[in-house]
Formats: structure tokens, C-alpha cells, sequence
């Protein structure tokens, strides 16, 4: 396993966000994390990169235990974290945002290579390249927080709901380039979503959260016709 | 009456050069830490008394004396972040204040028991060289100090917009959180920050040493001076702050000239309060929450 979560425990005060959470994901694999607002997912990639610390349980990767870390030093180890909001420097050109993503000496004896891989993925950034990252539309934001992600060139790539307040059709382009992205490089994914039905497309697994803890676990399909889920999440 | 109104501009915008550079320090400072600093002007204070000893023992030109005072007032930055602004980095305002208020009596205090309260006074063979262009007087100090400054923002300037560190340290101003998960390391770029705060600032002071008393609170004015001029430009605007600064100096040079030579400030503080009633959020603040 490159990542095993075990019997996570995270309270905000007296808010239990996550009740004994246990995950694994098996290298190059690609799994979804679902559920409604509040369930404990965001709480859970925070733990993960080093945002948050956890009243109890257990994070190894890459055979490491990386619970206590500072989250820049969880980066060092290979984990880029997309956040929630997409989150971009606002006020650093679209250039400048990469750049950070690479500034990782691991990542920066690759920038241009790397660069050029994202400007082939997403071309509109290359176009603004020198534009204010504030300045881009939600949709180029969400495509330059993603990039910048990649730009750590990481063993491990959590997205924190890229799907957010995007149109359909550019939800639908944003996946088809993380599908291409993990089969060029079968690079492994945590995604994180409300939109279950295309979270699960692209995932080997899935992972369902309620309350902050795992209500099903399985392979894409199985979730996909599980009758709970259909009622949950894809409305039928 | 008109005719010496390119003098004072000129005056003004020499010390005002000065201005500039403290106050992109303590913009710096604030924007990336989020900590106002009114210990600040201790820095300029603490860099004065560097060159000074160093002039004194070894007689060497004090513009040399740069090449120990900005390492060893860097130095100081970075360790007071390590050991004291880092501990109130996430508290209240008035937990900073107290805490930076307090360092700026104890470092004050520690200055008048160490050096007295003499004010000195450093001579060199150009103190007294003036150039006289088209009737505009220039003092030869004074306009090193100018370039002084002048050279060390645009150092700072290209550092900040050019390298890798710099970028990071803007980023680490707009989302310590999400530069964190670029493998930034936070901590480390708050004691730079802190580092070159205090480094540029005591530059300044070694800039201004030959032709201004080094004496335990010299650095209480400019401290207020760089408070004001950081609000006017924006909080967190080094650009205001270094504009900010050379308007100052320019407002006090007509202070002193038609208001009175011990009240040059007030002028600049009038300006400061109408300015602020006008447009509170500074004069370059693009209005985003
Ligand atoms: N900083 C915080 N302080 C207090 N409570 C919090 C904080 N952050 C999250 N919570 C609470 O923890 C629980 C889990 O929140 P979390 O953000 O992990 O949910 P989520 O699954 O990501 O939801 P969404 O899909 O809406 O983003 C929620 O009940 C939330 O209100
Ligand atoms: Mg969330």
C-alpha cells in the first residue's frame, strides 16, 4: 500500500469530524472519496497533507509514518494537495502560481519539462501564462490550481472537489484530463467529490463518508449500482 | 518664495529615499508575517550603533561597515521571528503590540545602558561636501544615503518578483496555508522575511549615520514615520510603503520650511489624516476585501 489511513479520529472543539476513518490505496490506483457536505472529506485530505492533526490514528506512506508533519515537509514526500476552492495566488501571474507547484528542488530539476506537460494538457494556461491567476475565469482556476498540483510531480495527487462550480461540459473536459493524466503516468489519486457519479468514473475504488465515518467501501461499479448509493447520491 | 521650492522637493525626496526603505521594511514585515512591528524603528537604531562601533575602533568609511551590519542585523530579524514574533504570529493584535512594544523599550533601554544617552556623531571627510546644481544644494551624504536606498529596493525588488524565494514569499503572504502544501516551508520564509526587514532598515540606519545623531531612541520617529507611510500606502503594499515614504519626505520638507523647523512632521501628519479620511483602505489599496 502507498497510503494507509488508519482509525482517524478529528474533532474541530466539539465537532467529531472523523470517527475512525481507515482507508488504503494501493500505488497507481485511483480512488474516489463521496459523500454530502459535512461528511468529514476535506477534513480528511487536511489530516492527510499535514493541515490538520488527528486526535488519534495512523497515516503511513511510502512505508513512513507521516502523522505530526508539517504539511510542507508531507509535500517533500510526494503528496500534493489540490484544496477545496481552488485556492490559486491571486495576486502571482499564472507562471508564478506553477512555479510555486515546482518549488520543491525535487520538482524544480524538472520545471520545464513539466510546464511544458501542463501547457500541453491545458492550453488556455499557457495563453495566460503572464495574466494576474485572480484574473482567470473559475473554470482556468480550477485547471491552474490542478496544474499546479502536478507541478510537484507527486507520488500521491488529492483533488479536493475539482468538479466545484464548474459547467458540466468543463467538469467533463477537467476529467477526461485527470483520466489521461493517471494513464500516462498511472500516477495515484485521491478524488474527492459531491458529484459521485463522474468522482467514480474515474476512480478503481471508492470510498462512501457520512458523519465522518466509511459507510461503503468498493470497486467503482459495485458503488455505482449499489442500490443506497443510487438513492444518496445519483437521484434514481 | 517659488524659487526655493525645487530645493525642497529635492530635500525631501533625499531623506525621503530614506523613508522609503524603512518603510518597505515594516511593510515587508507586516504583509508577509501579518505582524506590526513597533519595535521597528529599534532596527534603524540598532544598525546606526553597528557602524558606529565599527567606525569607531577601525575608522573604516561607514558605507563599509554595511558588509557586517546587514548580516548581523539579518541575524537579528531571524531569530527574533524564531523566538518571539512566531510565538504571536496567530495571536490577537494586542498581544503583537504588547509584545513588540515591549521589545522596543527593552532594546531602547538595553541601548541607553550599554552606549548612554550621548548623542554621537560620525565625521567623515565628505560630511561637509555640498554640490550646488542649477541653485539646488546638495549635501554629498545625503545623496549616498538616497542611493543607498534606492540600490538596496531594488535589490529587494528583484529578489521578490525573481527568484524562486521571493515568489514564495509573496505566496506565503497570500495563502500560508496553500504555500505550505507547495512545500514551502512558512517558518523558514517568516524568519527571511524578518531577516531582510531588519537588514534593510539597519542599512538605512548606517545610510543616515553620517549625518544624523546616533542616540538610544532615534529610531522612535522613524518607527512612527514608517507606521504612517505603511497605512498610507496600503498595509502590506511595498509599493505604497516605498512611495509612501519618498511623499513623506517631500511633506516634511515643506513642513519644515513653512511651518517650522522643529514641526517638519506635522505637515505630514495632516496630510495623513485628511488622506486616510479620504480613503481609508491607503492611497494604493485596490479596494479588495
Ligand atoms: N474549521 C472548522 N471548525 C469547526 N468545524 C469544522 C471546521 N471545518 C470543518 N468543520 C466541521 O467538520 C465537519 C466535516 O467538514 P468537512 O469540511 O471535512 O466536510 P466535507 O465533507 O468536505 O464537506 P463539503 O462537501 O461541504 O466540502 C463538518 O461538520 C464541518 O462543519
Ligand atoms: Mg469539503
Amino acid at each position: 500500500m502507498l497510503l494507509t489511513v488508519n482509525n482517524m479520529h478529528v474533532s474541530y472543539g466539539a465537532i467529531k469530524a472523523l470517527q475512525g476513518i481507515s482507508i488504503s490505496v494501493k500505488g497507481g490506483d485511483c480512488i474516489a472519496i463521496v459523500g454530502g457536505n459535512g461528511a468529514g472529506k476535506t477534513t480528511l485530505l487536511k489530516i492527510i497533507s499535514g493541515l490538520l492533526k488527528p486526535s488519534e490514528g495512523s497515516i503511513t506512506f511510502n512505508n513512513k509514518n507521516i502523522v505530526g508533519m508539517e504539511p510542507y515537509n508531507v509535500a517533500a514526500e510526494g503528496i500534493a494537495h489540490v484544496p477545496e476552492g481552488r485556492r490559486v495566488f491571486s495576486a502571482l501571474s499564472v507562471l508564478d502560481n506553477l512555479i510555486m507547484g515546482s518549488y520543491l528542488p525535487s520538482a524544480k530539476k524538472d520545471r520545464s519539462q513539466s510546464l511544458e506537460y501542463m501547457f500541453s494538457l491545458f492550453p488556455k494556461l499557457e495563453e495566460r501564462q503572464h495574466q494576474l491567476a485572480g484574473t482567470l475565469s473559475g473554470g482556468e482556476q480550477q485547471m491552474l490550481a490542478v496544474a499546479r498540483g502536478l507541478m510537484l510531480k507527486p507520488k500521491l495527487l488529492m483533488l479536493d472537489e475539482p468538479s466545484s462550480g464548474l459547467a458540466p461540459i468543463i467538469v467533463e473536459q477537467m476529467y477526461e484530463k485527470l483520466a489521461e493524466v493517471h494513464a500516462q503516468s498511472s500516477m495515484t489519486m485521491i478524488v474527492v467529490e459531491q458529484n459521485v457519479p463522474v468522482a467514480l468514473s474515474l476512480a478503481d475504488r471508492g470510498y462512501v463518508l457520512e458523519n465522518g465515518s466509511v459507510m461503503l467501501s468498493g470497486n467503482s461499479n459495485d458503488l455505482l449500482n449499489n442500490p443506497g448509493v443510487k438513492e444518496a447520491y445519483l437521484g434514481f | 518664495m517659488a524659487e526655493i521650492v525645487p530645493q525642497i522637493i529635492v530635500s525631501g525626496l533625499l531623506i525621503g529615499g530614506v523613508y522609503a526603505l524603512v518603510s518597505v521594511g515594516l511593510s515587508l514585515l507586516f504583509g508577509v508575517v501579518d505582524i506590526v512591528n513597533f519595535a521597528h524603528g529599534e532596527f534603524l537604531m540598532l544598525g546606526m550603533y553597528t557602524t558606529y562601533w565599527i567606525w569607531v575602533f577601525s575608522g573604516v568609511d561607514p558605507l563599509i561597515t554595511l558588509i557586517i551590519s546587514i548580516p548581523v542585523m539579518f541575524l537579528t530579524g531571524a531569530l527574533l521571528m524564531k523566538y518571539l514574533f512566531k510565538r504571536v504570529i496567530d495571536a490577537s493584535p494586542l498581544t503583537q503590540i504588547f509584545l513588540t512594544v515591549g521589545l522596543q523599550i527593552l532594546l531602547q533601554n538595553v541601548a541607553l545602558m550599554a552606549f548612554s544617552a550621548n548623542y554621537r556623531t560620525i565625521q567623515v571627510v565628505y560630511n561637509e561636501i555640498v554640490w550646488n546644481i542649477g541653485g539646488v544644494t546638495i549635501q554629498i551624504s545625503r545623496l549616498i544615503a538616497f542611493f543607498i536606498a534606492i540600490l538596496l529596493s531594488i535589490i529587494l525588488w528583484l529578489f521578490l518578483t525573481r527568484t524562486d524565494m521571493g515568489k514564495a514569499m509573496k505566496a506565503s503572504q497570500l495563502d500560508r496555508e496553500t504555500a505550505k502544501l507547495m512545500g514551502i516551508n512558512t517558518d523558514k520564509i517568516f524568519m527571511i522575511a524578518a531577516g531582510i526587514s531588519a537588514a534593510i532598515t539597519g542599512a538605512a540606519g548606517t545610510a543616515i549615520s553620517t549625518f544624523f545623531y546616533v542616540f538610544p531612541t532615534v529610531g522612535v520617529s522613524f518607527g512612527l514615520m514608517a507606521y504612517i507611510t505603511v497605512i498610507l500606502g496600503g498595509l502590506g503594499n511595498l509599493k505604497g510603503a516605498f512611495v509612501g515614504g519618498l511623499l513623506i519626505g517631500v511633506a516634511e520638507a515643506f513642513g519644515v520650511q513653512y511651518v517650522g523647523a522643529d514641526s517638519g512632521l506635522l505637515l505630514a501628519f495632516i496630510i495623513f489624516i485628511v488622506l486616510l479620511t479620504i480613503k481609508p483602505q491607503g492611497l494604493f489599496s485596490k479596494g479588495v476585501a
